[in-house]
């Protein structure tokens, strides 16, 4: 692992995700009411819910991809407002997976990992290169440096975006839905690196209708639906004994099949 | 227990009849009867026109001699006399027309201005961005010297008797250059986020592109000078110039807002997501792949203002087209404007077809690119 250039600025015990209050609107429509979420480091979460419920509203708000209008969100020591400064200083610490990769297209695959570490972490290219390498090694596409997004297959596109995400050394990582876009035989090559990742003890918030992958990393799971935290519990509770009835709906709907 | 192996079918040939140059024919030329008759009708509009103006324009034309008599001789070809006695004032103006010992200047500044523009064309060159920016930057300061003269201790040849094709191209030329960048971050402001610039652009862009550059032209020659001190003389080219530049910039920045609305949302969140600030987003992800969809665009933008440059004559300039008329309306030429006006024809043809035909190859490797993704 590279070092990381700043130190991270909470004591140790303090969640390095406190949401407080949180309340969102898009014009007239409440979209994330009341929301109260501590992430402990290394903790993982996965959040699941109905299309619509909030969950990538929420996890967007957390590096301020969506601006609040009430409550307050510390990341890492830092209040996320107005101000850019601090919300890049949490963007450079805070890595997001999208559902569909956003990988950018102009440049080389080794391109989209060493841009940001050169231009905001002021990281030498060669190290960069070095670390990039690292990286792409261990998401398994080492050969695919020098192509171009366009050229692979959706599932090596994820885990690309996922590595170029880690190149940053972020302390968080946020998925919304990385598998989802996905043709199924490519879903566990990225799940894959994914619990490879958790193992590692990244703190992880990991919007995913992938149950399995729940039970196996989880350290919580979070129900959302109407904008609300509906439920919360370890994946065993959560799945064995669903306090909620929406909860208990939800999960009949999605594991019917 | 036995398993069925998949043997794949052989790939054919697709039938003879579909193909060749004879079913080709058939399948477009004369696949009905309308079809059929368009052809013919077509071939025998050709048969009718096309040898007489070979005829007149090359196979009993006048091309040597130096004045009028040659053609008067033989009234039923061209008279490219008249065009090859008077090519140095058609192509580079009055005083390079008037000093045939100067006009190495102009030629050298064009033998330049090709010599950069040839390896930026060709695919897979080296160093295409140090051309570029040579072709950008040292490019103008030296075609400047060189037509000028004072800086090269040559006899002075001023803006004012700037004409022809080199009035054409440094009007066009000057145009496209400062255009671009203003075009680009008017484009930029007109997506800010920040509602006083993004009114501000918007207020620009509207009122040049809805001022014809006509208009545009007589306003920079007789208003200009009212914002200036009494007694400042204004170069006309420089009023031309800036006036065309404002129009152009205004153009050019709708071609690239097409190009950047056509980039994805997850785009700008990727870059944000990763801490890039507004200008590094811009720079690195946003413009590099907004300002690729819009080459064609600005493309098309550059072509019209190549043509619309004739309209300096409004403020009393002699590019390609008025320099030829003018030519073919002096006592020597007099009647001899078709030839005139086929010649820089052509010219203008050249110039355009080839822009176009350019952004027809970078729109071709565009398509098979995204078919690549
Ligand atoms: N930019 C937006 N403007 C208005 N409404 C939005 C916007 N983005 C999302 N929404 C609405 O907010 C709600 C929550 O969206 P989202 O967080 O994407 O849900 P989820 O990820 O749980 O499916 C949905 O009803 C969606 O229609
Ligand atoms: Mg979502």
């Amino acid at each position: 692992m590279s070092s990381s250039p700043s130190e991270s600025k909470i004591q140790a015990g303090e969640p390095i995700i406190r949401i407080q209050g949180l309340n969102k609107w898009y014009g007239q429509f409440h979209v994330l009411k009341e929301i109260d979420l501590e992430v402990a480091k290394g903790e993982r979460i996965v959040i699941c819910g109905p299309s619509g419920s909030g969950k990538s509203t929420l996890i967007r708000c957390i590096n301020r991809l969506e601006s609040h209008q009430e409550g307050s969100i510390v990341v890492d020591g830092i209040e996320l407002t107005e101000d850019t400064k601090h919300i890049n200083d949490v963007r450079r610490e805070v890595g997001m997976v999208f559902q569909h990769f956003n990988l950018f297209p102009h440049l080389t695959v080794l391109e989209n990992c060493t841009l940001a570490p050169i231009w905001v972490r002021k990281t030498a290219k060669r190290e960069a290169e070095e670390v990039a390498m690292r990286f792409l090694e261990r998401v398994k596409i080492p050969e695919q440096a020098n192509k171009y997004p366009g050229q692979l297959s959706g599932g090596q596109q994820q885990r690309v975006a996922i590595a170029r995400s880690l190149c940053m050394n972020p302390r968080v990582m946020l998925f919304d839905e990385p598998t989802s876009a996905l043709d199924p035989e490519m879903i566990a090559e990225v799940l894959d690196v994914m619990v490879g990742l958790a193992d590692e003890g990244m703190t992880m918030l990991c919007v995913t209708h992938e149950m399995g992958f729940a039970r196996k990393v989880a350290d919580r799971v979070i129900f959302m639906d109407g904008g609300e935290i509906i439920e919360q519990n370890a994946p065993e509770e959560f799945f064995n004994q669903p306090k909620n009835e929406r909860t208990k709906l939800f999960l009949s709907q999605i594991l019917q099949h | 227990m036995t398993m069925d192996t998949f043997v794949p079918k052989p790939s054919r040939k697709p039938p003879m009849s579909t193909v060749g140059p004879l079913a080709w024919v058939r399948a477009n030329l004369f696949n009905s009867t309308t079809s059929a008759l368009t052809t013919l009708l077509f071939f025998y509009l050709l048969w009718l026109y096309i040898p007489p103006f070979i005829d007149w324009a090359f196979l009993s034309a006048n091309w040597t001699g130096t004045d009028r008599s040659v053609c008067e001789a033989n009234p039923a070809g061209a008279c490219w006399t008249f065009i090859n006695v008077r090519l140095e004032q058609i192509l580079f103006g009055l005083y390079f027309g008037a000093n045939p010992d100067e006009v190495w200047r102009p030629i050298v500044g064009f033998l330049l201005f090709f010599s950069l523009l040839i390896p930026l064309l060709i695919e897979g060159m080296p160093h295409k961005k140090w051309i570029a920016l040579a072709m950008l930057t040292v490019f103008p300061v030296v075609f400047y010297a060189l037509i000028h003269g004072e800086w090269i201790g040559q006899p002075i040849a001023n803006t004012s008797q700037w004409g022809g094709f080199l009035l054409t191209f440094v009007l066009a030329f000057v145009g496209i250059l400062l255009a671009l960048p203003l075009g680009i971050l008017l484009a930029l402001g007109r997506r800010s986020e920040m509602p006083v610039i993004r009114t501000m652009c918007v207020l620009y862009i509207e009122f040049w592109r809805g001022t014809p550059l006509i208009t545009i032209l007589f306003m920079a020659s007789v208003m200009l000078p009212l914002f200036f001190p009494a007694g400042m003389e204004f170069d006309k080219v420089v009023r031309a110039m800036i006036g065309i530049t404002m129009f152009q910039s205004a153009y050019t920045a709708e071609a690239i807002r097409g190009g950047l609305s056509a980039i994805p949302k997850g785009q700008y969140e990727a870059a944000a997501a990763l801490g890039l600030g507004y200008w590094r987003r811009t720079v690195f992800i946003i413009l590099p792949q907004a300002l690729k969809i819009s080459i064609p665009g600005i493309v098309n933008t550059f072509i019209a203002l190549f043509k619309d440059t004739s309209l300096v004559s409004i403020i009393g300039l002699l590019d390609l087209l008025n320099m030829a008329q003018s030519a073919a309306r002096s006592i020597e030429w007099k009647g001899y404007d078709i030839e005139g006006y086929l010649f820089t024809g052509l010219i203008f043809w050249m110039f355009c077809y080839g822009m176009s035909r350019y952004s027809q190859v970078i729109e071709r490797k565009l398509d098979t690119n995204r078919r690549d993704n």
